[in-house]
């Protein structure tokens, strides 16, 4: 018998929601990284689910575009991670607060 | 000599000017002022001829000229003048050749910014008085805001930078409400006219169909816009810190132009535009105005500096050139129309002899003088007629003015009561006082202040920027003829336009 | 003569602008005085000519009209420089150029030395040009140029030396005071001309009195229109309560108390009044306001010329009273009584004025007559020209005062009632003391002065004009002589001027219930009444001396309260000049201004001030912050969304 698919929405948003949590309450920067990753993934997981379920194919190539941002993404923002590191030598984003009033 | 062109080349002739200037160094400063003050002087000559070609019995617009500009919108570049905006031009044009002269020595950082500043500004004012187009006329208003702004904030005194914020800030905040009135009547005209249209003819018979409550609203936007400006009654206090702020050549400029357009706008948009709410709104604002006349006059009374009490006579003047025009009759327009010119004239002179003597000790503390009249004769001379015409005596230009807007509102039947005039016709007891009493601490008395023995009379150059003036302050009281017949018949027009497109009658 | 009448204005103005301009250029004093004086005797001749034209003249056509050019076309205004050459105008101006030439002459004897010699020179011109604007124009609106003007020059010349110091001001604050107070009362005049120009439409003269019979006007206007007038009178002319300004004009040079406060400028009032009769004559509730007004100044003037002892400030104050007779007369309809007071008070007044100048000149500018006497001998031409015009003055016939003062009286006594005319005859007795109080102190009697002073006769450029002022004062009330004695021809002087006023006249309606012998008996007793005063004088100031410090003594709050005159200018000063710079000051700059208005303007900044500081916190600067921010922003707009599906 085929698992119903609310199981696998409910895990998805479930990660989301995580993720979400992670990203407004972390104060490392590389947590929040991770959590953005882990968000991307319950999307990636919601798309599977649905190409699996409605039978197209759609979503399944849909998930290797979001891969891809995802890769670069990180690979960017931990770049940026390093360089802010080697100038306030804190990845604590309360810290990071220059920008402000 | 109807050349269209003609209005078009009065505007470009200082902006030009001013563009050219740019490209001359900064070091030759001697270079910048000459050829500042040519610009200026050939402005003036232009307008010369637009005063020779005038017809002055057509009440019409004249010289217009009308060219597409922003086509979808239904806003052009629309110009054109009548008997009233005539004097205003020539007025402009007038002064600021001879302000510039007189700034000759007192400016002396940053000459080529500061040329460039006055004739932009110069731009901006003659612009004011050429729109027919309310979106070109809201464009130059704005535009005369800038280079005043520098001018004070620059070379101004030492709450310059005060001052300058407040008077750009606070005219601003009024010019904003007259955009949203012009974008609103333009809408609701676009309703009868089938479109959009800032233009001014068009709007002329559309404004006075507008809806009661709407034109009460509109009139306001427009009026508080105006009033700000004039300045009246109570919104008059950035008057007082610009004109003292300011370097002597940009408080002549403001007193003798800049706040004529607020009455100007009065009298070419507010009447003609919404008529009714006009005459609904006539015996508040002549009230406020009549309070300006009394309060302008008693607290230039006990003013300590020269400056701040002639920034407040300005209110005090400016105080009766609103009533006139409120009280809507032949005799009291008139009188506001001469008046305007009178008070830039009048004014302007006691502004260039304040700066003339502040040059020479750097105080403008009525307390630090005293007895100058046997120091420097020609000056105190001078100072006497320019304060004897601002007080309006007869014979010479303040009364002409004076007495027909008090003549005109006496007998107006939009205020209808003589309470008006009374109060008004107190002003000159009060004008009397404070001009007399400051002329009497300054010039009469004696020697108190050491430092004053040293001072030199006037300058042959200083005497040249004054006599013009003066020529004109005689003129215009012994024969005021030969200006009041080139407004006359544009006045009666302005006055028609109030009077006629009424459904209900008047008091 | 009479087209050339506007030379009469014109050439004054030359002169002015000749002595202004090149004045400080030429040294010599000669030239300049002589082209000040000579505009003027230039001036006085052609008037003369004008006279005689107008003479020959059938009685209906003595008016003309010399229009010069327009000055305000306006609406329904329309005002033309044009002059009127009239009965009454001729009167003023043979007065104003005729006195006026003699005190220009007798300047170049006064004023030699003076570093500002040419300015003296330029501004009288300046003056006399205004003042014959004034009496020569066809309109209200020449008129008060020439009522402005009068009143600009009269600042000028009060406050001629202008660093000099004036009792408890300087001569500057003497001047101010003048054109101040006089611009409280043009304000009252500007009202009356746009009442006139309401009602009738324009301000030329002709036009609105033949309008007066036609028109239906109503009581109140012609009534309002009279009492602003009169307020402008008050002013000018110095009577109750805007006088104050005239005893403090004597700061002046005395040339210029004689000219223009005493001769001519105070007269305007009464020229304005007698040249409106017709508007007056219809509203007779204000002629009344005009006589009370008239007599009581009069009086209250007298009292205090008193117990003054500046010789200049005596004289003053018996101009305020003088020119109250003349108001007594316009106010009981006797228009030409009025202005023959102001002809022959021109002669003696001025005649007083230049007399006491030269006393003053003698006494190296000592006014205080407490520290002159027995003057006569030094200084006998002064002396006996000072005698006649005190003669004049107190009603002693057959000098020109006692034919105009008794024509006032009478008519008081006639047109008005009996109590008019004792508050006449009554100031006549004072008069008479002061005047010859005057006299004995400063010229009789015992010298008072000490050995530093020595005084000498003036020279001759200014006895000169004193004898012919003299001889005025003394044959100048011939041509008034009244009816009762110059037989059928009736009082020459009123018969020129009938005309003018008949229409008044007639409208007044009056009618003189006394006979001759009623007149004769009240001439007697006025005459009784001045001999009597200078009875007394000379009793107390000649004989005994200690009568007059006794009698101080006795009296000393009545004496405290004449010799501060009333203490009006005090309380004039407490109750309006104080309140209103103080109010100015403190709560119409300092709060209103400054607190109030500004402050909601600067409040408008502080507030925008205050909600952007705040605001601003929003900008963390925390990443995270922000993105809880969008979350619940993303949150709300799906929730709505949803809601509203």
């Amino acid at each position: 018998m085929q698992i119903p698919i609310e199981y696998y929405l409910i895990l998805s948003a479930f990660m989301f929601i995580v993720g979400v949590t992670g990203v407004l309450t972390k104060r490392n920067a590389i947590i929040v990284f991770m959590s953005v990753e882990l968000m991307l993934n319950s999307a990636n997981l919601t798309m599977i689910t649905f190409a699996s379920y409605l039978g197209s194919s759609v979503g399944q190539l849909f998930v290797f575009f979001v891969m891809t941002v995802a890769a670069a993404e990180a690979a960017i923002g931990l770049a940026i991670i390093i360089a802010i590191f080697r100038n306030k030598l804190t990845v604590n984003i309360d810290e990071i607060n220059i920008l402000k009033w | 000599m109807q050349n269209n062109h003609l209005l078009t080349y009065l505007l470009l002739t200082p902006f030009v000017g001013g563009l050219l200037l740019l490209l001359i160094n900064r070091e030759k400063e001697n270079l910048i002022r000459y050829f500042g003050l040519a610009v200026s002087v050939i402005t003036f000559i232009v307008s010369l001829f637009l005063y020779f070609g005038f017809d002055i019995s057509k009440s019409d617009f004249q010289f217009v000229y009308k060219f597409a500009w922003i086509e979808n919108l239904n806003i052009s570049y629309h110009v054109g003048i009548d008997g009233i905006s005539l004097l205003l031009i020539l007025l402009t044009t007038f002064i600021t050749p001879l302000t510039l002269i007189s700034s000759w020595k007192g400016i002396n950082k940053k000459v080529k910014e500061f040329t460039f500043f006055m004739l932009m500004l110069e731009v901006g004012m003659l612009g004011v008085f050429v729109s027919l187009d309310l979106f070109l006329f809201y464009v130059f208003w704005e535009v005369m805001l800038i280079p005043m702004y520098f001018i004070i904030g620059i070379w101004g005194g030492e709450r310059r930078i005060y001052a300058s914020v407040k008077f750009f800030i606070y005219t601003m905040f009024g010019s904003l409400l007259m955009l949203v009135a012009i974008i609103w009547l333009a809408i609701y005209a676009s309703g009868p006219l089938g479109h959009f249209s800032t233009d001014l003819i068009e709007l002329y018979n559309i404004g006075p169909t507008v809806p009661h409550t709407i034109q009460l609203y509109m009139f306001l936007a427009f009026a508080f816009s105006f009033a700000i400006k004039v300045p009246l009654f109570p919104l008059h206090t950035w008057l007082p810190d610009a004109h003292v702020e300011a370097p002597t050549a940009g408080s002549v400029i403001l007193a003798a132009v800049l706040l004529k357009m607020g009455t100007y706008g009065l009298i070419r948009f507010c009447l003609p535009l919404f008529p009714q709410a006009a005459v609904y709104f006539a015996p508040a604002i002549s009230v406020l105005a009549i309070i300006g006349i009394i309060y302008g006059a008693l607290v230039a009374m006990v003013q300590k500096d020269m400056k701040k009490l002639v920034a407040y006579s300005s209110v005090a003047h400016l105080g009766f050139v609103v009533l006139g025009i409120f009280a809507m009759t032949n005799e009291s327009m008139q009188g506001a129309v001469i008046q305007m010119v009178n008070h830039g004239l009048s004014t302007g002179a006691l502004f260039l002899l304040v700066g003339v003597i502040y040059e020479r000790t750097h105080t403008r503390t009525i307390a630090e003088y005293g007895g100058i009249a046997k120091l420097i004769p020609i000056y105190s001379v001078i100072l006497m007629i320019a304060s004897l015409s601002s007080i309006g005596l007869p014979g010479l230009n303040g009364f002409v003015g004076e007495f027909l807007i008090l003549l005109g509102s006496f007998k107006s039947p939009v205020l209808n009561s003589w309470w008006y005039t009374v109060f008004a016709a107190s002003g000159v007891i009060f004008a009397a006082v404070y001009l007399l009493w400051m002329y009497q601490r300054v010039v009469f008395g004696e020697v108190k202040n050491p430092k004053l023995n040293s001072i030199k009379d006037m300058s042959a150059r200083e005497i040249f920027v004054m006599i013009p003036i003066l020529i004109f302050i005689v003129w215009i009281g012994i024969y005021p003829s030969t200006f009041l017949k080139v407004s006359s018949r544009s006045v009666n027009k302005v006055i028609e336009q109030v009077y006629t497109p009424q459904n209900h009658s008047l008091k | 003569m009479i087209q050339l009448i506007y030379l009469t204005i014109l050439l004054p103005f030359v002169g002015f602008l000749f002595n202004g301009l090149l004045g400080s250029k030429i040294k010599n004093e000669k030239v300049i005085g002589i082209i000040g004086s000579g505009v003027i005797g230039i001036s006085f001749i052609i008037a003369i000519g004008a006279f005689f034209e107008t003479l020959n003249l059938p009685v209906e056509q003595r008016k003309t009209i010399v229009d010069l050019f327009t000055w305000l076309s306006v609406g329904g205004l329309n005002i033309h420089f044009a002059y009127q050459v009239d009965q009454l105008s001729l009167v003023m101006a043979l007065v104003v150029t005729g006195v006026g030439f003699i005190i220009h002459v007798y300047s170049i004897g006064y004023m030699h030395g003076d570093k500002s010699f040419w300015r003296f020179f330029s501004y009288l011109n300046l003056f006399i040009f205004a003042m014959m604007n004034l009496i020569l124009a066809d309109n209200f609106l020449v008129l008060f140029l020439g009522w402005e003007g009068v009143g600009l020059c009269s600042y000028l010349l009060i406050g001629f030396w202008y660093d000099k110091k004036f009792e408890k001001m300087t001569t500057a604050d003497a001047g101010k005071k003048a054109f101040i107070v006089n611009r409280i009362g043009d304000f009252g005049f500007l009202l009356g001309m746009f009442l006139i120009y309401l009602t009738f439409g324009s301000l030329n003269f002709s036009d609105v009195f033949s309008k007066i019979g036609v028109l239906n006007i109503s009581q109140s206007v012609f009534n309002f229109i009279a009492l602003f007038l009169f307020i402008g009178a008050t002013g000018k002319s110095a009577q109750i309560p805007l006088y104050i300004w005239l005893p403090d004009a004597m700061a002046g040079p005395t040339p210029v108390s004689a000219l223009i406060h005493a001769a001519t400028m105070v007269t305007a009032g009464v020229y304005m009044v007698a040249r409106c009769s017709l508007i007056y004559a219809s509203a007779p509730a204000i002629l009344t306001v005009v006589a009370i007004i008239g007599a009581l100044t009069a009086f209250f003037a007298a009292t205090i010329g008193l117990v003054q002892n500046d010789i200049k400030k005596v004289l003053a104050y018996s101009t305020v009273s003088q020119l109250g007779y003349m108001f007594l007369a316009l106010g009981v309809g006797a228009f030409s009584a009025g202005i023959f007071h102001v002809m022959t008070h021109a002669f003696f007044k001025a005649l007083l004025f230049l007399a006491a100048g030269s006393v003053i000149h003698s006494m190296h500018e000592d006014q205080n007559i407490q520290n002159f006497g027995g003057l006569r001998k030094y200084m006998p031409a002064t002396a006996i020209t000072f005698l006649v015009a005190s003669l004049a003055i107190s009603g002693i016939p057959p000098f020109s005062g006692f034919f105009s003062k008794d024509e006032i009286l009478w008519k008081s006594f006639a047109n008005g009632n009996v109590i008019y005319w004792a508050i006449g005859a009554v100031t006549a007795l004072l008069t008479a003391f002061y005047m010859f109080r005057l006299y004995f102190l400063t010229f009789e009697g015992n010298s008072r002065f000490g050995k530093d002073k020595h005084p000498h006769e003036s020279p001759k450029v200014m006895t000169f004009p004193l004898i012919a002022l003299a001889i005025l004062a003394f044959i100048g009330g011939f041509i008034g002589i009244p009816a009762l004695f110059s037989g059928e021809g009736g009082n020459a002087f009123e018969n020129w001027l009938e005309p003018v006023f008949k229409n008044a006249q007639a409208r007044l309606a009056e009618t003189s219930a006394y006979g001759h012998s009623m007149e004769i008996s009240l001439m007697v007793i006025s005459v009784i009444l001045g001999v009597g005063g200078i009875i007394i004088a000379r009793n107390i100031y000649l004989k005994k001396p200690s009568i007059a410090t006794e009698l101080a003594g006795k009296f000393k709050g009545l004496y405290n309260l004449l010799w501060n005159k009333y203490f009006v200018d005090e309380v004039y000063d407490a109750t309006v000049v104080t309140p209103i710079v103080k109010t100015s000051d403190s709560f119409l700059w300092r709060i209103t201004d400054a607190k109030i208005i500004d402050g909601a303007v600067n409040g408008a900044a502080a507030i925008v001030d205050r909600v952007s500081k705040n605001i601003r916190k929003i900008q963390t600067g925390v990443a995270q912050f922000y993105a809880i921010i969008m979350a619940l922003g993303i949150v709300l707009a799906l929730f709505w969304i949803i809601m509203s599906l």
